[in-house]
């Protein structure tokens, strides 16, 4: 049989080339794309959305494959057929091949054969993995680069933290936007500027992104606090989610949403994991990994100090914390697709940010998901009676107004809630 | 003034009522048909004289969203406003459940409040018994009183409508009684709500039934009142039960800021209803009349020519197509000319029908027309067959194909969309290359259409006619049936109107054909010649939609409808004799006929069977499985799946100094048994296996699967988990797993994550196995020293009396014992090939995962293939006689490697096909499939894919079983000539 072509990402086209990147979280991606420039890609993230980009996945892939796949998918060929600006011979893919058992693994697979079935064969296909198998010659991840896309990732998370406690509170409106966007941009400069940022760069650099969210003046009522949860893609694209944040925004709440740092970090927990278990990697390798993890997650503490030296934001948990939260609820052993780190999140907002109301996104059919999502909710209401959790499918085919209506259930009840608080609150004043 | 209006806009109906206090002044409740602004402002009409003074006013329903937003009205969930009602009228309830046209609710009150709705794939609700109604072909009141005589129940699958569907018409057309298969109806709905929405809680106590469904049908009342073995006084369906939401919305509007004059109300709901809609929206189905006249005129030339039967002299054959929902009858002479045709509703009663119409035809034929053959063709082909002695059946597949071929001898490629049924058929050298039919959850077909069309007030063609000129068509998605019930909702939010909603269906039946059953995305793909066919296409919204999305032009023969009854006709020329053996006029005067249920009692599969009895004694029995109930002995074929499921029975504990020990007989432990049956023992546990799964196992668990859409034989673990706690196993263990053995097929040896998992899963989610000792720990079987070590850890800590030497000893016999049963497997496999080439028999590798091997999962698919003639082997018999092949995806599961490595055995083979068992909900399997149909279409096979889940009814599946050796029949038959 005749394999799926595969196009090779050589040394050459790193110079000639530029790599689209599939959009899933805008503020992070910028960074990230910048920490490329700086190491000599040529990068565009993709903006295009709607539903030209959906039928083109629809078309493309298997429609019984996760609903994340058909969009990235969707989302590259769309800007292939209709960005008239792009020179088809001067293009490079990008997509993340994370491997592990969940069927995400095979996206990068699943693209070639999507591309194949277009006529796009030429076009070769960059995959962002730490799989030796499947990377390209013309692209490598030295560790200087990857420590300095941690440093991205971390100001994405704290400029998306900030604006998530900012927004619903603005006393101007477009205030935060105007925090976010200086922060972006003094990011992306000092990125930049850069091969590796030193600590003391890094540290100032959050210190002032602080300083441009604390500019926003605020209101002190007490907003409803929903958290996101959920496989990574639709938990964080507004494309997958059917625009979840603004409408949850429109029902006045306060969005929490873990960060993007955790998933990194739990990607690399789980090599510490698999010796403990099964004793696989051997030694040598879990000692180092030990090392490394000690590290990423050190900055996240010093982050998390940042925040609280420097403001009244409030910090994100350690993922010391993190971890522990998912004892006692599921097994650090369940590594596929968001795994223990999708019930350790519900668990942390619930115990750690005092965030009872939380929506788990999915795609419909989310393998892992079963376990990790839906599976534990019964264990984490028996435990902690006030979490009031809505589970939410998203798909091609399933409709706004169905999530919507089951969102609304959930905030009918956190409202309750929240009156009943009030109430409590008002009685022991008179009393006292 | 304490006066408040609570409007709910449901899916289907709109419901309005005025408060004063806690008095309902006024209530009415209406269907919408779609119109949802309008509706609710005529409902609003009869209110107004008890609305002199200011009022306020909440609205609420999943339909009302939209409205609640554009008119600025407050709005309040439905559930919540269920529970306000509920507070104010019966506080003391313990429980609520609440059936709508869509949804379905259940509130828990004591012991801790807890509201839920149905998920996105379950059907269980008001559109789904009407949808079943019209199947039947009686009114939703009808099928209610029904339901009230049944005399037995047949578990119908309660997942979605879909699924029920494809169980609910073999009956129908099996002839079994209307009133059993009512109550089935109504019993699947009670299935559902228990299922899928009380996930582990009990609904006991004083339990209050709202809504519609539940307040207008006394057979679904007694179901549940039944199923839920409530006493009198504590089943409550009171008689505000349809207004629960919209009296829940008045009381919620008590308290909210805004007052409104019954003008200003108005004229605000007025104002919405004109407001432009913001759903996305599609190209017109023709642009104006002139593209409309051509598109017609070019179809008319597609016709079958026709020849007078009053003036004919000579001999005919006739073809029947019994259909799942229509009767198709074609009288053909010599010529291939049509004399007599006939297309019409089987009114839920196929014998009656055709029997009627074979007394017109015998009286146009007089004496001056011999029919010299009959084939029947079609769902209901076996009970025609027999019912009037027909020559011969032909399955429907190759039936359709034969009559296009017939038309357009240099047809590329075929497309039939039916009631129930889309088949396709790729064309290439004059022989059929590749069939695809479509799944249970892709149903989007004609009859889906009708029904929809049906609930909206119209006739199937009335509705496709408004599609043709709507200027905005809304988009509704291509998933299933039950998913476009739902963009049809959001369409209604946003005021779409009936034309741009029907527009808008046609679109997603085709859209669903092109991208879900054929997967391709251009006409190059198809070819040039595409004949359409299928009472679908008679609807020119569909086959304009077909055009449009495909960007090409296809024939439709003008009697698309009767394709498959021509096809039958056309067969039956080639086999025809002097005279056909049909019954003759005389014969058919004192024709009757009875359906009669009955349970086989051969086998542990209990098959529902009906047993069709006809007037001169003869007997026709449907709904087996196997050859026993009709008096035949079962064919000595060699057949892996019984041999492997043979050796697990044989299984046996033997007491030990350790105690008993409890393991579920599911997923991975179906191979995995063999491993720790031999450890645990070696130990000294006795080993306890959970029994062969059933219905009733499933059943038994069912109430505490979280997640429905899950595949079956993870949801069969809890029914497994329960039945060990009722044999009173103190230690039941589950290890969770990861990684498979590494078979060195492919680039990784991973288990999926529901397999992996799943005993997660079980602990969080059934309660009562804090009372044993649930052993779940993580091993990885592949890395024997390791897996010692890690072995050793846990069950030393569990029982210190355990030594590593132990250990050690056990783990010896553990992986002895394992290898020498996948060597046993790969031994009867090779001996089972050459026994089948010995008898000149065909061979099929029935390819899935070891535990389809559960007889409940596989519904006896491989009896049904040893009685068609074929020899089964699994695929792991067959995935060591090559070498790993490379494949375009990540190839990382250790079962599913083992499929690639089968199916190109199996290219290699000329008497071998392969047939792949797909569960439903197997996310894994959306990407081997297309791998492994590749390598078979690659080799020159045919790929014949099995989707499996409860379902039980094996129509279906025979039908394509029957269409690839059909299929493969013709080939051979194309290449010898």
């Amino acid at each position: 049989m005749s394999e799926t072509k595969k196009a090779v990402f050589t040394k050459e086209m790193k110079d000639t080339h530029t790599i689209l990147i599939p959009t899933m979280l805008p503020i992070h991606f910028r960074l990230l794309s910048t920490v490329m420039a700086v190491y000599g890609y040529k990068t565009k993230v993709l903006s295009n959305s709607g539903k030209r980009v959906i039928e083109q996945g629809l078309k493309n892939v298997h429609n019984d494959t996760c609903y994340p796949a058909q969009l990235v998918i969707g989302q590259l060929i769309d800007a292939l057929e209709t960005d008239k600006s792009l020179d088809l011979d001067k293009i490079a893919l990008m997509i993340t091949q994370t491997g592990g058992g969940c069927r995400a693994s095979n996206y990068l697979y699943l693209l070639r054969k999507a591309l194949d079935k277009c006529g796009y064969e030429n076009i070769p296909v960059v995959s962002a993995t730490f799989m030796k198998t499947e990377q390209s010659p013309g692209f490598s991840l030295p560790l200087t680069m990857i420590l300095q896309l941690y440093y991205g990732i971390m100001f994405g998370d704290l400029i998306m933290l900030l604006n998530n406690q900012c927004l619903p509170y603005e006393l101007e409106k477009g205030a935060t936007q105007k925090a976010v966007d200086e922060a972006i941009s003094l990011s992306e400069e000092l990125l930049s500027k850069h091969k590796l940022l030193t600590w003391n760069m890094a540290s100032d650099m959050m210190k002032q992104i602080i300083n441009c969210f604390k500019k926003v003046e605020r209101s002190k009522e007490k907003k409803i606090k929903v958290g996101i949860v959920g496989e990574i893609y639709v938990k964080y694209s507004p494309l997958g989610n059917n625009n979840l944040e603004d409408f949850l925004l429109s029902e006045g709440c306060e969005v929490v949403c873990p960060g993007l740092m955790d998933f990194m970090l739990y990607s690399f927990a789980n090599s510490e994991f698999d010796y403990e278990l099964y004793g696989m990697g051997g030694a040598l390798k879990a000692k180092v990994m030990h090392e490394v993890n000690g590290f990423l997650r050190k900055k996240k503490r010093q982050m998390i100090e940042l925040i609280k030296e420097n403001s009244n934001f409030e910090p994100p948990a350690p993922f010391e914390v993190t971890i522990a939260s998912a004892e006692g609820y599921i097994g650090h052993g369940v590594k596929m697709g968001e795994g223990w780190l999708l019930t350790a999140e519900m668990v942390e907002l619930i115990q750690h940010s005092h965030c009872n109301n939380i929506v788990c996104t999915q795609p419909f059919g989310c393998l892992p998901n079963h376990i990790c999502g839906k599976g534990v909710m019964r264990t984490i209401k028996e435990k902690n009676p006030q979490a009031n959790i809505v589970a939410v499918d998203y798909d091609s085919g399933s409709s706004a107004v169905n999530q919507q209506n089951r969102i609304k259930l959930m905030l009918a009840n956190a409202r309750m809630e929240q009156k009943r608080q009030q109430e409590a609150q008002e009685k022991e004043t008179v009393l006292a | 003034m304490d006066l408040k209006v609570g409007i709910d806009i449901g899916s289907t109906t709109v419901k309005v009522v005025v408060m004063k206090g806690k008095d309902v002044l006024y209530r009415v409740y209406q269907r919408h048909l779609a119109q949802v602004r309008q509706a609710a402002l005529e409902a609003l009409q009869g209110a107004k004289e008890f609305l002199n003074d200011p009022f306020k006013v909440a609205i609420s329903g999943s339909a009302g969203l939209g409205v609640a937003e554009c008119a600025d009205i407050d709005f309040v969930q439905e559930v919540f406003a269920t529970y306000e009602t509920v507070k104010e009228y019966q506080p003391d309830t313990d429980a609520v459940v609440e059936l709508g046209g869509e949804d379905a609710k259940i509130i828990f009150l004591s012991g801790g409040l807890e509201e839920r709705m149905n998920g996105s794939c379950a059907g269980g609700t008001g559109a789904f018994i009407d949808q079943m109604a019209t199947l039947l072909n009686v009114s939703s009141d009808e099928l209610d009183s029904l339901a009230l005589k049944h005399e037995k129940i047949y578990p119908i699958a309660s997942r979605c409508g879909v699924f029920a569907k494809t169980d609910v018409q073999p009956l129908l057309n099996q002839g079994a009684r209307k009133e059993d298969i009512a109550a089935s109806i109504f019993q699947a709905v009670v299935d559902q709500t228990i299922a899928g929405l009380a996930q582990g809680r009990e609904i006991k106590g004083k339990v209050l039934f709202l809504g519609g469904p539940l307040y207008y049908y006394k057979g679904l009342q007694q179901r549940f009142v039944e199923t839920l073995k409530l006493g009198s006084g504590n089943a409550v369906f009171p008689d505000y039960g349809r207004f629960a939401v919209a009296i829940g919305a008045a009381l919620f509007a008590g308290g909210v800021q805004k007052e409104f004059t019954f003008e200003e109300l108005e004229a605000k709901l007025k104002d919405t209803s004109k407001q432009v809609a913001t759903t996305n929206y599609l190209e017109p189905l023709f642009r104006n009349q002139q593209e409309y006249q051509d598109f017609v005129s070019r179809h008319k030339a597609a016709t079958i020519p026709w020849c007078d039967i009053r003036t004919y002299n000579g001999k005919a054959y006739l073809g029947i197509d019994c259909g799942s929902t229509t009767t198709k009858l074609v009288l053909m002479n010599e010529n291939y000319e049509v004399l007599y045709q006939y297309y019409a509703s089987n009114e839920g009663n196929p014998v009656k029908v055709v029997k009627e119409q074979l007394e017109t035809i015998y009286e146009l034929c007089g004496d001056h027309v011999t029919i010299c053959s009959a084939v029947s063709t079609g769902y209901g082909e076996d009970l025609i067959k027999n019912a009037f002695d027909l020559d011969e059946g032909i399955v429907e597949t190759m039936a359709h194909f034969t009559a296009a071929r017939h038309f357009e001898p240099r047809v590329d490629f075929i497309l039939d969309i039916g009631g129930q049924d889309i088949k396709c058929f790729r064309i290439k050298n004059e022989a059929i290359d590749s069939i695809m039919l479509n799944e249970a959850c892709s149903s989007g077909c004609g009859s889906f259409i009708e029904t929809f069309a049906k609930s909206m007030g119209y006739t199937a063609e009335q509705f496709s006619q408004l599609g043709l000129f709507s200027q905005h068509p809304v988009d509704l998605g291509s998933r299933c049936t039950v998913f476009m019930n739902s963009s049809v909702k959001q369409a209604q939010k946003d005021g779409a109107s009936v034309e741009d909603i029907s527009a808008g269906l046609s679109m997603s039946v085709v859209k669903n054909v092109l991208y879900k059953v054929i997967r391709t995305r251009s006409a190059q793909d198809l070819g040039e010649y595409i004949v359409v066919q299928g009472g679908t296409f008679l609807n020119d919204a569909v086959l304009r939609s077909f055009e449009l999305e495909l960007g090409h032009n296809v024939i439709r023969p003008k009697f698309a409808g009767l394709m498959g009854a021509y096809g039958a006709a056309i067969y039956g020329k080639r086999i025809a004799k002097e005279r056909s053996t049909m019954l003759v006029p005389e014969q058919l005067q004192h024709f009757v006929h009875e359906a009669k249920p009955f349970v086989c009692q051969g086998c542990t599969n209990h098959c529902n069977l009906t047993i069709n009895t006809f007037g001169d004694g003869k007997r026709f029995i449907s709904g087996n499985r196997c050859e026993k109930p009709l008096g035949m002995e079962k064919q000595a074929l060699p057949d892996i799946y019984q041999y492997k499921l043979d050796k697990i029975k044989a299984l046996e504990g033997t007491v030990g100094k350790r105690g008993k020990i409890g393991l579920p007989l599911g997923l991975n432990m179906y191979e995995n048994i063999h491993f720790w049956h031999a450890f645990l023992t070696e130990l000294g546990y006795e080993v306890v296996l959970s029994d062969i799964s059933s219905r009733k196992l499933y059943a038994s668990g069912q109430h505490t699967i979280p997640s429905d859409t899950a595949c079956y034989p993870a949801k069969l673990m809890h029914g497994h988990v329960e039945n060990l706690m009722r044999k009173n196993v103190p230690i039941i263990f589950y290890p969770c797993m990861s990684y498979n053995f590494n078979e060195k097929k492919g680039d990784n040896h991973y288990n999926c994550p529901v397999v992996a998992y799943y005993p997660e899963l079980l602990h969080s989610n059934m309660g009562m196995l804090k009372y044993y000792k649930f052993w779940y720990p993580y091993f990885n079987m592949a890395d024997r020293r390791m897996f010692e070590k890690k072995v050793y850890e846990f069950f030393h800590k569990e029982d210190p009396t355990i030594t590593y030497s132990e250990i050690y000893g056990a783990c010896d016999k553990a992986y002895s014992r394992y290898f020498a049963e996948i060597a046993d497997i790969k031994e009867m496999g090779r001996k089972a090939i050459e026994e089948a080439r010995r008898q000149g028999k065909g061979i099929v590798v029935l390819a899935g995962r070891p535990y389809h091997v559960d007889p409940e999962i596989n519904h006896g698919i491989n009896s049904l293939i040893t009685s068609l003639g074929l020899a089964v082997v699994s695929e792991d018999c067959v995935s060591d006689l090559v070498e790993p092949v490379k494949v375009n995806v990540l190839n990382q599961w250790t079962y599913h490697s083992r499929l690639y490595n089968a199916a190109k055995y199996v290219t290699q083979n000329k008497d071998m096909e392969l047939v792949q068992l797909v569960s439903f909900g197997c996310g894994i399997d959306a990407i081997t499939t297309d791998e492994v149909a590749d390598i078979l279409t690659k080799g020159g096979k045919l790929y014949t894919q099995l989707k499996i889940d409860e379902i039980n009814n094996l129509g279906a599946v025979k039908i394509r079983l029957r269409s690839l050796i059909g299929a493969i029949k013709e080939r051979e038959m194309e290449k010898g000539e």
